[in-house]
């Protein structure tokens, strides 16, 4: 009788856990098959023919190149390519430097305004980008910066500044500070502290800085909308829009060959520096 | 000698001279060389660059009036600078002086100075030019924003043709009494609420389901399924978005086409094909469920990270107290995410606030017009690019709204991270 009821019971723990995996599995399927299903039409469409209305998940051929050949030879699509390239390094670069010096200086020193300061760096970063750009066009206007890559670069680099320094400064605070106390008795200046003690161990944020500053002017259509206004001097988020902006004319082909183009280096940069801001992510964030 | 820090600071009015007094010559000769600057600048270009400010413009054709505002606020800004250089001066005569009295060697030649600086002046160095940029790229475009919220600068006012002028209140009464744009704003402000709690709440709810489910053990390939998840953050969101708007397509996207025919057949269902574009609900509905897809690998990511650092002896001693896999979600799960994730759930929430892009990009704000230039799917950050993108453009207008706006994202925000205690000011 009790051994009756003990095999009864492990049944039923079997039986619940069986129901148990069987509904984890389910649910992480039918999400991983949400998750790729868009992508995958976009990634099939892009080797259709150009003439394709339908944007549908299809295996049938026939399949072609044509479409990057297309992209290359027939729109400007280098060109804004290219445009993007030069404003993201030039971003990238500045606002890495620019936000490493603000960051340590915010961790390691103490003066007068700092507190006063950080709390204005962080009510900034709240105001939205939209706030400044009709200024952002007078701006431009007064400047002769329309149309000019030198502008919309200062504007992107200006406006990561103050919650990227944030995290930079929470980073670099999880850096113990014994390390800069021991190269100081051993007679380090502050620039031997910052470039030969700390920065090497800093290195991950600064690797996730440096994406998330190159990814931003490829994924900003706002402002690149707002201020370039010549056909030839679009970055490539704007210019692909235009492919499909027409309802009566959308190339939609074209736009997945070029929408591939573009993310599968950042996709590529965003897993090969994964593991780096998943620490940054936490570290940052649970200090705050 | 003693030195009186009173006398100091009185002399100090003119800066330098409390310096001077101070027998540091070379700290006078800047100060007072600043000082002069100064007072050039403000003779030869600040002078009338704020009665520009004022004025706005008196000619037609001759004055830029929105130039003159750019202008003007610059003067501002040069000016709170000053001010604050006036008072550290003050500051400083009066603290050498004590400091001279207490017996404290201070700096007097170029090679002390310099070492001086090296160590006090460090880290203003080093922040500098992270505050230029600043300066250039948000703090002078924001005020001139807000000074154009309270201007008449619309398409009837386009400088240099004509004057704009300072019309006080007028943009924000017209938003609240004008029956036309107090009915915009209404229905803008409210779908704006809506999406903003639907959306982010999908997507933290979902963040943290998934979080919950993927991180048990006895899953396997859980770095395939961890790539996976993480697609939609890491491809772009302008080109996810764009792609959706093509799959939503009434006539040819994959939803109407492919999936309703699916799920039809599957389950013997008779689902007719949904508007998606053309029926504000159902615009509506697609943008949240886009949101829930796009944003949820973020909150994944943090709450996976959180889930490891949560310590298995908690769970063990709540199962030998008996307590239920609901009661231990309820009572280590999340709190213990809470207490971290707090401040970043909040920023999503602020963010989806203000998501120009997705609304922009999947269907232009439309379908329709809920007057004042507005589609039935606009928020208020589409609305007001509208305002100032359409044909006749409002840009006082939109600029009131987009004060409006940040007091609410900014008050909202330092209420919770006050509330949370997040953002700790140390050290």
């Amino acid at each position: 009788m009790a051994e009756k009821i003990h095999t009864k019971g492990k049944s039923s723990i079997k039986r619940s856990r069986f129901i148990k995996y069987f509904l984890t599995y389910l649910f992480m399927l039918l999400l991983s098959l949400v998750i790729i299903y868009p992508l995958l039409i976009t990634v099939m469409t892009a080797f259709k023919n150009s003439d394709v209305v339908a944007f549908t998940l299809s295996f049938q051929g026939p399949w072609t190149l044509k479409n990057f050949q297309d992209l290359f030879m027939t729109t400007l699509y280098g060109k804004w390519y290219w445009n993007t390239l030069v404003i993201s390094v030039a971003t990238m670069v500045i606002q890495v430097a620019v936000v490493t010096l603000a960051g340590y200086t915010y961790s390691r020193y103490s003066f007068a305004g700092k507190k006063w300061s950080l709390t204005f760096f962080l009510v900034v970063q709240m105001v939205p980008t939209m706030a400044a750009l009709t200024a952002f066009y007078v701006l431009g206007m007064l400047l002769n910066g329309l149309d000019h890559y030198w502008f919309l670069t200062l504007i992107y680099i200006g406006g990561g500044i103050p919650m990227n320094t944030w995290l930079m400064k929470g980073y670099f605070d999880t850096v113990p500070y014994d390390f800069d106390e021991s190269a100081k008795l051993d007679g380090a200046g502050n620039f031997t502290i910052f470039w030969k003690i700390v920065m090497p161990l800093v290195k991950p944020m600064i690797a996730v800085q440096a994406l998330w500053a190159f990814m931003g002017p490829f994924g900003d259509f706002m402002t690149a909308r707002y201020l370039l206004r010549e056909e030839s001097n679009l970055t490539v988020a704007v210019g692909l829009q235009q492919f499909i902006s027409d309802p009566k004319d959308q190339q939609v082909a074209l736009f997945a060959a070029g929408a591939i183009l573009i993310a599968l280096p950042i996709c590529a940069l965003f897993f090969y520096l994964q593991k780096y801001f998943v620490t940054g992510l936490t570290a940052g964030g649970a200090k705050g | 000698m003693k030195k009186s820090p009173n006398q100091a600071l009185g002399l100090s009015i003119i800066p330098g001279l409390g310096q001077f007094y101070n027998g540091q010559k070379l700290k006078a000769g800047l100060f007072f060389g600043a000082f002069l600057i100064f007072v050039v600048e403000m003779i030869f270009f600040g002078w009338s660059a704020l009665t520009g400010l004022i004025t706005l413009g008196t000619v037609p054709m001759e004055d830029h009036s929105m130039f003159l505002m750019v202008k003007g606020t610059l003067q501002l800004l040069i000016l709170v600078i000053f001010i604050m250089f006036y008072v550290l001066n003050l500051r400083d005569a009066r603290q050498t002086a004590k400091q001279i009295n207490e017996g404290h060697k201070i700096p007097v030649s170029f090679s002390e100075m310099r070492e001086s600086l090296g160590t006090n002046g460090f880290p203003y160095l080093l922040t500098m030019p992270a505050y230029l940029l600043m300066i250039f790229t948000i703090i002078l475009p924001v005020l001139v924003t807000l000074f154009m919220a309270f201007t008449n600068y619309d398409f009837n006012h386009i400088p240099p043709a004509q004057l704009i002028d300072w019309n006080g209140l007028e943009n924000f009464k017209n938003m609240f009494f004008l029956s036309t744009y107090r009915a915009t704003f209404g229905a803008v402000f409210s779908w704006t609420l809506i999406w903003t709690m639907c959306a982010t709440t999908l997507q933290i709810v979902l963040g943290i389901f998934v979080a919950v489910v993927a991180h048990q053990d006895f899953i396997k390939f859980k770095r395939i399924f961890g790539i996976i998840f993480l697609l939609p953050w890491a491809v772009p969101a302008f080109v996810t978005i764009l792609s959706f708007s093509n799959i939503f397509n009434d006539s040819a996207g994959a939803i109407n086409v492919q999936v309703i025919p699916f799920l039809n057949h599957i389950f013997f269902t008779h689902i007719p094909s949904i508007d998606w574009m053309t029926d504000p609900f159902w615009t509506k509905v697609a943008l949240i469920m886009i949101q829930g897809w796009l944003g949820f690998p973020y909150i994944y990511v943090l709450v996976t990270g959180i889930l490891q650092s949560i310590s298995d002896d908690l769970y063990e001693a709540a199962t030998i107290d008996g307590a239920t896999a609901l009661q231990k979600f309820n009572n280590i799960t999340l709190p213990a995410i809470f207490s971290v994730a707090a401040p970043t759930f909040v920023t999503q929430y602020t963010f989806n606030f203000n998501n120009f892009s997705i609304i922009y990009l999947f269907n232009n704000g439309g379908p329709g017009d809920v007057g004042g230039g507005a589609g039935n799917s606009d928020i208020l950050i589409s609305w007001i690019y509208k305002l100032t993108t359409n044909t006749t453009p409002q840009y006082g207008l939109a600029s009131a709204v987009t004060i409006i706006i940040s007091a609410i994202v900014i008050g909202v925000s330092l209420l919770v991270f006050k509330k949370t205690n997040a953002f700790k000011m140390e050290g």
